[in-house]
């Protein structure tokens, strides 16, 4: 790839200085200049959070969030990686929980230290409402709180800037879980094909593909309907 | 009348019984109260120290919603109306805070960035305002069911009347209950106790210090001959009405006594039985009502 120099801008990856391609994206921009991801590096197309990143432009004193797979570089960007957020997560049967407020408080009692301070929403790369979701949670408008986090993909960038300690998403997490298991219910689609599966439907599709080499395979592959 | 209303989380939990006694009524009498949009944490207790401007942020920004609410014209006027005492007195006293110092608005500004500034130009009211200002005679003509022969003592606690200077009514002799449980056409019972706490937080952790502070309480309304308590904190509700098992067991020879929010009273004199919302109350009102010659078809 031949780059005119133009198109190129200055980034400081860990405090290092680079020459990186304008258009590329955080994460190819470091792969470009030799960084090799083992973690932090999933989907690559904006859906898993793996990628959480922290960054700051130059002359500006904010620590802004975003996901490295998607933020595009800016000259004098300067870049660190969250590889993950070791944050707690509790275990729960989901059949023994009711969808209102003390289910929250419950497994998570940190959430009544919010402190309505709207960090969260702005360190969200999804720009999720993420102190209006714990709010909603707070409530036991589970509804509400699944319908607002929707878009979240569990980065953990609000968790590691909350000032009261908080894990958002994993308040949000339980909502949306609670929201389909007892507000909206089982996708009668899914329970169907669920059982055409244990039924046995897909055996001899699923055997014939186990013995066929990998030529007819792709074949198949790239001309599939 | 379109006002903007805060509920606050206890009343979309614990007690949803005051929220929808509180919306039929407010209706009854011309009242519309319009729930805030994005309403967050009211801030629970409020910071007492003044520097402590993280604490001002979940006050302030409700407020910045009531201001939306009026520039949008979802209601008519700037007044918010809470039910929750605790609501009341966290919104009232940040409100005033920033309002007195520039320099601590600036901050609650400045932290809050993008969001939209505080125009100071909320007034935080509690529904017990909003009615003596509309007159206690317009309460009275709504009445269809009056309460004849119900004795009723009203009850205050700490935060709809403390600190000085922020509260609904006179801090040592309040009268705004007394007025309205007289419109509603029931007879007032005088308790001294009326402004005395009723343990609020030590519930957490020293059960038995509400059940003591609250049997005082309780113990003086039934000495004085009191059918029911009147009052305007879930907290007080929840320590005097659904912790009075505690009471019971501590206390022997105490008689339990029904503890109701005012507007379920009105809602009853209303008639409005639907939104009395009564089946959530420990102890259950009603089989003392029947007693009293105002039976529930409802229940």
């Amino acid at each position: 790839m031949m780059d005119t120099e133009s198109d190129m801008v200055t980034i400081y990856v860990m405090g290092k200085r680079y020459r990186v391609p304008a258009d590329l994206t955080i994460m190819k921009a470091m792969e470009y200049t030799g960084h090799q991801f083992r973690r932090g590096a999933g989907c690559r197309g904006g859906f898993c959070g793996a990628c959480a990143t922290i960054y700051r432009t130059r002359g500006s004193y904010k620590l802004l969030g975003a996901l490295a797979c998607q933020k595009i570089v800016e000259d004098g960007m300067y870049i660190a990686q969250i590889p993950y957020s070791p944050a707690e997560k509790k275990t729960y049967d989901l059949d023994k929980l009711r969808p209102e407020a003390g289910v929250f408080l419950e497994h998570y009692p940190e959430i009544a230290r919010c402190l309505s301070c709207n960090t969260c929403t702005k360190a969200c790369p999804q720009d999720i409402m993420v102190m209006d979701y714990v709010q909603a949670a707070l409530r036991g408008d589970v509804e509400e709180a699944s319908r607002l986090s929707f878009d979240c993909l569990g980065c953990g960038l609000c968790a590691v800037r909350c000032p009261a300690e908080i894990v958002p998403y994993n308040i949000a997490q339980l909502a949306r879980r609670l929201h389909s298991r007892y507000i909206v219910g089982p996708a009668e689609h899914v329970l169907r094909r669920a059982r055409e599966v244990e039924e046995g439907k897909f055996e001899e599709g699923i055997g014939e593909l186990k013995g066929l080499d990998v030529d007819e395979l792709q074949r198949r592959y790239e001309t599939r309907m | 009348m379109r006002l903007p209303y805060y509920p606050g989380c206890t009343l979309k939990t614990t007690a949803e019984n005051f929220e929808i006694s509180a919306i039929a009524s407010a209706r009854e009498v011309g009242i519309e109260l319009m729930e805030l949009p994005r309403w967050n944490c009211c801030g629970t207790v409020h910071a007492l120290a003044r520097d402590d401007v993280m604490h001002y942020l979940a006050p302030i920004r409700n407020l910045i919603r009531v201001e939306e609410m009026v520039g949008e014209g979802l209601v008519d006027e700037g007044r918010v109306v809470t039910l929750c005492a605790m609501c009341y007195n966290t919104l009232k006293r940040a409100d005033a805070v920033v309002r007195e110092d520039e320099e601590k608005m600036q901050k609650v500004r400045d932290f809050m960035e993008r969001e939209t500034p505080y125009g100071g130009g909320v007034e935080v009211t509690h529904l017990l305002e909003i009615l003596k200002d509309l007159g206690w005679s317009k309460v009275a003509d709504r009445v269809v069911r009056p309460l004849e022969g119900l004795r009723v003592a009203p009850y205050y606690g700490c935060l709809l009347l403390r600190p000085r200077g922020f509260g609904i009514d006179d801090v040592d002799n309040p009268q705004i209950l007394e007025r309205l449980i007289e419109a509603l056409g029931a007879d007032v019972v005088n308790i001294p106790f009326k402004t005395r706490c009723c343990g609020a937080y030590h519930i957490v952790q020293m059960k038995e210090v509400v059940a003591e502070l609250s049997h005082r309480v309780l113990d003086q309304a039934v000495d004085a001959g009191a059918d029911m308590v009147a009052l305007a904190c879930p907290l007080c509700e929840y320590n005097m009405g659904s912790r009075q098992e505690e009471v019971k067991r501590l206390f022997q020879g105490f008689e339990p006594v029904p503890v109701v929010y005012f507007t379920q009273l009105m809602a009853l004199a209303f008639g409005l039985e639907g939104a009395t919302g009564f089946e959530q109350n420990r102890p259950d009102p009603r089989p003392l009502l029947k007693e009293r010659g105002i039976p529930l078809e409802v229940s």
